[in-house]
C-alpha cells in the first residue's frame, strides 16, 4: 500500500512538472496582433445603432452604424492611437453608453467592487454559520419527547417514503 | 366573440376573487364545505380562463382585427403556427397566456387535494391570490379584447419577423411553464410557514413541483438561446441581455434550493435558508415578467414599453412583505434540528454551493440593473454588457464545476480526508493529463485569459466526468457483483433504485458538456466578404464558393438570397443558403442563417445585405467551436432531470434457490446497503 503510494505520489510530481515544462515553453501567441486588438476593442463598445449588441455583433441587416464605427476604429488604429485614447474618442463622439462594460473610474467602481463584496461577505457569513453550528446544541422542536436523533431520521425517511407524490 | 373574451375573464376574475374570500374564511372558520367550493371554484378558473385564451386563438385564426391585439399581432398570409404563437406574442397576449398556465398548474394542485386538504387548501388560497393579481392586470390594466376605434383594416400589421421561427412557437411556452412553476413551490411553502406543517411533507411536494418548474424553465433558457443563435444572426447564443438575465435570475436560485432541499430532507438543516429560497424564486420569476414588460430597461427581448410596471412593483412588495410577517410571526417553527459536524461533509459542500449560485445571482440582478442605479446616482446612464458578466460570472462558474466534482465524493455529516484523497487522486490525474494535453494541442493559457478560461473549464469538466463515472462505475460494480451481472446492468439498476442521485448526476453531467460548448468561445473566428459568381472566401478548414444568389417571392414575406458550394480539405462536403427575408405586413427585414452544426464547430453563415451598386451579397462567416456540445448537454440535463422525476424502483431480491434463500436474502439486502455507503449515500 505504502509503495503504490509512493509511486503515485512521484507519478503526480512528474506530471506537475511536466505541465509547469509546458506552461513555460515559449510563450508563442500574438495577444499584440492587429486582428486580435481589434477584436479585443470591436468588444470593448457597442453599437449603437440601438440593437443593444456588443459592436462587433451587431445584428442588424446591412447596419450603417456598426459600419461606420468599425471603419473609425480601423482608422484610429491605422494612425497609432492607444487602446486608451480610442476608446475616449469614442465615448466623446458617442457618450459613455459606447462602452460595453462600466470604467473603473467615479461611481462605475461601484459595479465592479459589489459582487466582490458580495462574495466575500457570503463567504464570511458562511464561515461564522459553520461556526456556530458546530459549536451549538442542536434544537429539535420535534424532540421533546426524548425520541433519540437516530429514530427521528428514521421516522423521516419512513414518511418520505409513505408520503411521495 | 371579443365581448364574451371580455366576459370570460371578468368571471375567471370573481371566481379567483370567490375562491381566495371562501378559502380564506374556509380556513378560518374550519369549514370544511366551504373550502370545497374555494377548491371548485378555483377549478372553474381554468374554464373561464382556457375560454378566453380559446376566443383569442380563434379571433387570430379567423383574422378578426376588430380586436386590436390581433390587429397587432397577426396578419391574413401568417402560417397557421404564428397565428397561434401571437397568443404570446405581445403584451396582452402574453399575460392572458401567463394567467392559463397558472390556472392549469391550479387545476393540478386542486385535483390533487387528496395529498393533504389542509395544506393543498392553504396553497390554493395563496395560487387564488396570485391569480387575483394577475387576471385583474389582463383585466384592467393590458385588456387582449381591447376593441379597434374607428374602421376596421381589411389586414394586421403582423407578427415581428423575429418571432416567425419554430423555436418561438415553443420557447416561450417553456419559459413561462417555467417562470408561472415557480408559483407551485412558492404556495406550499408559505402554506407550510403560516400552517406551522410539520414534518417534511411539504418539502417533498415543493422539490417535484420545483424540479418540473426548474425543467421548464431550463428548457426555456436553452431553447431561447437556440432562437437567439439561429435567428439574431450576431454567431452568439448568450449576450447578457437584461431579458436573457431576467430568465436566468429564478434558476439560479430554484437550483440552489434542490441543491440545499437535500439538506433539509436528510438532516432537518436549513429550514429558514430553504424557505427564502423559495421566497426570492418566486419573486425573481415575476421580478423577470416585470422587467420584460415595464421597460425599467431596454432589451431587444423585451415587449413594448407599457405602464404596468408600478401594479407588478406593488405586487412584488405585498408578496415580500406577506412573506416576511409570517416568516417572523413562524420562524420558531424552522429551527435545525441537527448541526453541522464537519467542513468536509456533503452539507457543507452544498453551503459552498448555494452561496456560489447566490453570488452569481446577485452578480446577474447587479449588472442588469447598475445602469438604471447609475443614472439615478450620477444622471449618466452605462452600458454593463458581456464583458462585465463574463468578467464577474466566469470564475464563479469555475468554482462551481470544482465543487460539483468534490459533492459526489463527499458523504453526509463527515468524510476523512483520508477517504477524500484517495478518491479525488485518479480522477484528479485525469484531469490534469487532459489539460497536459490540451496544451499540447495548442491551447496556450499564456497567451489570453480566454484561453485559460477555456482551458480550466474543460481540465474541470473532466474532473466532474470523472468523480461521477467513478460513483457510477463503484456503485454499479457492487450491484452486479451480488447480481452475478454485468457493470452496465449495475449501473443501470442503480440509477432505477435512486433515480434522483443518479439522475442528478446525469444533470451534472450535461451541465459539464454544456459547459465545454462554452468553453470553446475563445476560439471562435469570423471574417466578412462580398461575393460575385464564382468569388471564394476561406475561414478556419472551410473554403466558401458563390456558385449563385437569386430572389424569391412568397405571400407572407419576398427574400434574397446566395447559394454556397462548402469545400473542405479540397473536397466538396456541402451547399448553404444564407438568407434575408422581407416581411411584408410589417415590413421588417430579417436573416435565416445557414448553419452547419459538427461535433467539433459550427459553420455560421448570415447573409449580411448586398452591394447596392453591383448586387452581389455581403456574407459574414463565422465559426463558432463546439457549440453541438451546449446543444447535447442541454439534452443531457433534460433526460436526467426526467430520470430524477421518475420513482424509485424497488430492490427486488433474487428467487431463493431451494436452501440458498434464507443465506441469500440477507446477502442481497447488504449488497444494496454496500452499494450505497460506498457510493456515499443520497
Amino acid at each position: 500500500m505504502k509503495i503504490a503510494r509512493e509511486v503515485f505520489h512521484r507519478w503526480a510530481a512528474g506530471l506537475l512538472l511536466a505541465s509547469a515544462l509546458l506552461l513555460m515553453m515559449g510563450a508563442s501567441g500574438d495577444p499584440t496582433g492587429t486582428g486580435q486588438r481589434f477584436d479585443r476593442l470591436g468588444h470593448n463598445l457597442m453599437c449603437q445603432c440601438g440593437c443593444g449588441q456588443v459592436l462587433l455583433e451587431c445584428n442588424h441587416v446591412g447596419c450603417s452604424t456598426s459600419e461606420q464605427m468599425r471603419k473609425e476604429m480601423k482608422l484610429a488604429m491605422a494612425r497609432g492611437d492607444s487602446d486608451d485614447v480610442i476608446l475616449a474618442g469614442f465615448v466623446g463622439k458617442y457618450g459613455p453608453t459606447v462602452l460595453s462594460a462600466p470604467t473603473t473610474t467615479g461611481f462605475n467602481r461601484v459595479a465592479w467592487i459589489m459582487p466582490v463584496v458580495i462574495f466575500l461577505a457570503a463567504l464570511g457569513a458562511v464561515v461564522l454559520v459553520v461556526r456556530a453550528w458546530k459549536n451549538r446544541t442542536p434544537k429539535n422542536p420535534t424532540n421533546s419527547g426524548g425520541t433519540p436523533v437516530e429514530e427521528l431520521d428514521e421516522f423521516r425517511r419512513r414518511a418520505r417514503e409513505e408520503t411521495a407524490l | 366573440m371579443p365581448q364574451i373574451g371580455s366576459f370570460t375573464l371578468l368571471l375567471g376574475l370573481a371566481l379567483s376573487v370567490y375562491a381566495f374570500a371562501a378559502g380564506l374564511f374556509a380556513i378560518v372558520r374550519h369549514d370544511d364545505r366551504l373550502s370545497e367550493t374555494a377548491r371548485r371554484a378555483g377549478i372553474a378558473v381554468f374554464l373561464a380562463v382556457t375560454a378566453a385564451s380559446g376566443i383569442l386563438v380563434y379571433a387570430a385564426f379567423h383574422n378578426d382585427f376588430s380586436v386590436a391585439y390581433i390587429l397587432h399581432h397577426s396578419n391574413r398570409a401568417l402560417p397557421g403556427a404564428y397565428k397561434f404563437a401571437a397568443l404570446w406574442s405581445g403584451q396582452e397576449g402574453s399575460l392572458l397566456f401567463w394567467c392559463w398556465l397558472l390556472a392549469t398548474y391550479g387545476l393540478v394542485l386542486r385535483m390533487r387535494h387528496k395529498a393533504d386538504s389542509q395544506l393543498v387548501a392553504h396553497a390554493s388560497l395563496i395560487m387564488s391570490g396570485v391569480q387575483i393579481f394577475f387576471l385583474s392586470l389582463v383585466n384592467f390594466a393590458a385588456h387582449p379584447f381591447a376593441l379597434v376605434t374607428g374602421a376596421i383594416p381589411a389586414d394586421g400589421n403582423g407578427l415581428n419577423p423575429l418571432l416567425q421561427y419554430p423555436e418561438m412557437v415553443i420557447h416561450p411556452p417553456m419559459l413561462y411553464l417555467g417562470y408561472v412553476g415557480m408559483t407551485v413551490p412558492f404556495c406550499f411553502a408559505l402554506a407550510a410557514l403560516i400552517m406551522k406543517y410539520p414534518g417534511e411533507k411539504w418539502i417533498h411536494i415543493t422539490r417535484r413541483w420545483t424540479m418540473v418548474g426548474w425543467l421548464f424553465l431550463t428548457c426555456g433558457i436553452f431553447l431561447g438561446s437556440y432562437w437567439a443563435y439561429r435567428v439574431l444572426g450576431w454567431g452568439g447564443w448568450w449576450g447578457w441581455d437584461p431579458v436573457e438575465n431576467a430568465s436566468l435570475l429564478p434558476w439560479l436560485t430554484g437550483t440552489a434550493f434542490l441543491h440545499s432541499v437535500m439538506m433539509q430532507e436528510k438532516r432537518g438543516m436549513m429550514k429558514v435558508w430553504n424557505m427564502w429560497l423559495i421566497f426570492s424564486t418566486f419573486l425573481l420569476a415575476i421580478f423577470g415578467t416585470f422587467l420584460t414588460r415595464s421597460g425599467v430597461v431596454s432589451s431587444v427581448h423585451a415587449f413594448a414599453e407599457s405602464d404596468i410596471g408600478p401594479y407588478f412593483v406593488t405586487f412584488m412588495a405585498l408578496t415580500f412583505a406577506v412573506c416576511a410577517f409570517f416568516f417572523v410571526r413562524n420562524r420558531a417553527h424552522l429551527e435545525s434540528e441537527h448541526k453541522l459536524e464537519s467542513l468536509i461533509s456533503r452539507e457543507s459542500s452544498f453551503l459552498f454551493n448555494n452561496v456560489l449560485l447566490l453570488v452569481a445571482a446577485f452578480a446577474v440582478l447587479w449588472g442588469t440593473l447598475f445602469p438604471v442605479l447609475s443614472e439615478w446616482v450620477t444622471g449618466h446612464k452605462v452600458t454593463v454588457g458581456p464583458p462585465f458578466f463574463n468578467k464577474v460570472n466566469i470564475p464563479i462558474a469555475l468554482f462551481l464545476l470544482l465543487l460539483t466534482a468534490l459533492g459526489p465524493l463527499l458523504a453526509w455529516r463527515r468524510t476523512s480526508t483520508e477517504s477524500l484523497r484517495k478518491n479525488f487522486a485518479i480522477p484528479a490525474a485525469i484531469a490534469l493529463a487532459a489539460g497536459v494535453v490540451l496544451v499540447v494541442m495548442g491551447i496556450k493559457p499564456w497567451v489570453d485569459i480566454s484561453y485559460f478560461y477555456s482551458l480550466m473549464t474543460i481540465m474541470l469538466s473532466v474532473l466532474v466526468a470523472a468523480t461521477i463515472g467513478s460513483e457510477f462505475i463503484r456503485g454499479g460494480l457492487v450491484i452486479a457483483r451480488h447480481n452475478d451481472s454485468n457493470v452496465f446492468h449495475g449501473m443501470y439498476l442503480l440509477t432505477r433504485r435512486n433515480t434522483r442521485r443518479y439522475g442528478g448526476y446525469i444533470v451534472h453531467l450535461g451541465v459539464i458538456v454544456t459547459m465545454i460548448g462554452f468553453a470553446g468561445v475563445a476560439f471562435y473566428q469570423n471574417t466578412e466578404q462580398e461575393l460575385g459568381f464564382g468569388d471564394k472566401m476561406g475561414i478556419g478548414p472551410y473554403t466558401l464558393v458563390c456558385r449563385s444568389y437569386t430572389q424569391d417571392d412568397k405571400p407572407n414575406y419576398s427574400s434574397e438570397w446566395a447559394i454556397l458550394d462548402i469545400y473542405k480539405g479540397g473536397k466538396q462536403i456541402t451547399t448553404m443558403y444564407p438568407e434575408q427575408r422581407f416581411y411584408k405586413a410589417s415590413g421588417q427585414p430579417a436573416t435565416i442563417v445557414a448553419n452547419r452544426s459538427t461535433i467539433m464547430e459550427d459553420l455560421y453563415l448570415v447573409y449580411t445585405g448586398k452591394n447596392p451598386e453591383n448586387g452581389r451579397p455581403i456574407i459574414k462567416a463565422h465559426l463558432n467551436p463546439l457549440v453541438w456540445w451546449i446543444w447535447a448537454g442541454a439534452h443531457l440535463i433534460l433526460v436526467g432531470t426526467i430520470i430524477a422525476l421518475v420513482p424509485n424502483m424497488q430492490a427486488k431480491l433474487k428467487k431463493p434457490t431451494a436452501g440458498a434463500g434464507q443465506a441469500r436474502a440477507p446477502a442481497e439486502a447488504k449488497a444494496e446497503n454496500r452499494a450505497a455507503v460506498e457510493t456515499g449515500g443520497d
